[in-house]
């Protein structure tokens, strides 16, 4: 653990919210620059992943339990597929955003903005889990 | 990248092997950036230079920092991989020019994104609406593909601790 050398300590602190903020503005203005769910989500698993290196898997695990990065982790998938079947049964094709609102385009801009959430809270659950996981089985070949 | 390349083929060291991979992943994103793929090299340096490293160095740490050397024969990979390759240069022989206009590429449907997605979809993003609205399957496909990622690596090596080691004290 690397928490007792104190630069690491304070320049993560510093780091740790202003990557969670850039993930969001990646995420939430991927209609307009470059980024989306994906980057979005590895950005914001990758703040995660920072957090664990310098204090910890135990202290990372209390932020994100596991049972929250998997609720994630299928919650995104469910929320990109349930875009679509919504959209089914208001009259369009599977994942024709256009049905959404009164507005095509506001359709569209809504249902991009959803599966975009979805795909990114996919990604960053499966990314957190994954990196645990790997953490987890390294604690118990240790205590092997 | 080409320096890296052959370091990654001739180091031993798994964990440099790792860290060169990372260059690679850096030096390929802004490649990407040079060609105005932002989006690409976005993702390539968010991906591929900084969760893979991650990861792999994970995956030294199970597992151990030196490469086995095998003996095997070394000529019939060479073979199989420098046929593949000059296959491919015999390929790239025959592509337009990159950024040439007349290639088939640029007269598909990209013009009608270009054209239409901003009436149509919305996002002055043009990769944006071209992923999630006109390719939303594919897209779903991908998420999918991550999800099942996840559920793999959960399947083999997750449920880690507690259950474990009841097992080990049955056993023993």
């Amino acid at each position: 653990m690397l928490s007792r050398k104190s630069v690491l300590r304070v320049v993560s602190k510093l780091l740790i919210p202003p990557i969670l903020l850039f993930a969001l503005y990646v995420q939430f203005h991927g209609d307009f620059g470059p980024g989306g769910g994906f980057q979005a989500g590895v950005i914001f698993a990758s703040a995660f992943i920072l957090y664990s290196l310098i204090f910890g898997a135990h202290a990372a695990r209390l932020a994100a339990p596991s049972w929250l990065t998997r609720w994630m982790l299928s919650c995104g998938v469910l929320l990109y597929a349930g875009v679509g079947v919504a959209t089914m049964l208001m009259g369009g094709d599977f994942l024709d955003y256009s049905v959404l609102a009164s507005n095509p385009l506001l359709g569209q801009h809504i249902g991009i903005s959803l599966i975009e959430f979805g795909v990114g809270t996919t990604v960053a659950g499966a990314m957190i889990t994954i990196f645990l996981i790997f953490d987890g089985s390294i604690l118990n070949r240790r205590d092997e | 990248m080409a320096i890296t390349a052959f370091g990654l083929v001739y180091l031993s060291s798994l964990f440099a092997v790792a860290m060169l991979s990372g260059i690679f992943s850096l030096s390929a994103a802004s490649l990407y950036l040079v060609m105005d793929a932002v989006d690409v090299a976005f993702t390539e340096a968010a991906v591929g230079a900084g969760i893979s490293t991650v990861l792999m160095l994970g995956t030294l740490a199970l597992t151990t920092r030196r490469e086995k050397t095998s003996k095997d024969n070394k000529a019939l990979p060479l073979v199989i991989v420098s046929a593949t390759g000059a296959l491919l240069i015999y390929a790239t022989l025959d592509m337009p020019p990159y950024g040439d206009p007349a290639a088939p590429i640029n007269h598909h449907v990209a013009v009608r994104y270009i054209e239409k997605s901003g009436i149509e979809v919305g996002p002055p993003n043009i990769v944006t609406s071209v992923l999630a609205s006109y390719r939303g399957y594919d897209t779903l496909g991908e998420v999918t593909v991550i999800f099942t990622a996840a559920i793999g690596v959960m399947a083999l090596m997750g449920r880690s601790r507690k259950p474990r080691r009841k097992q080990k004290k049955d056993r023993a």
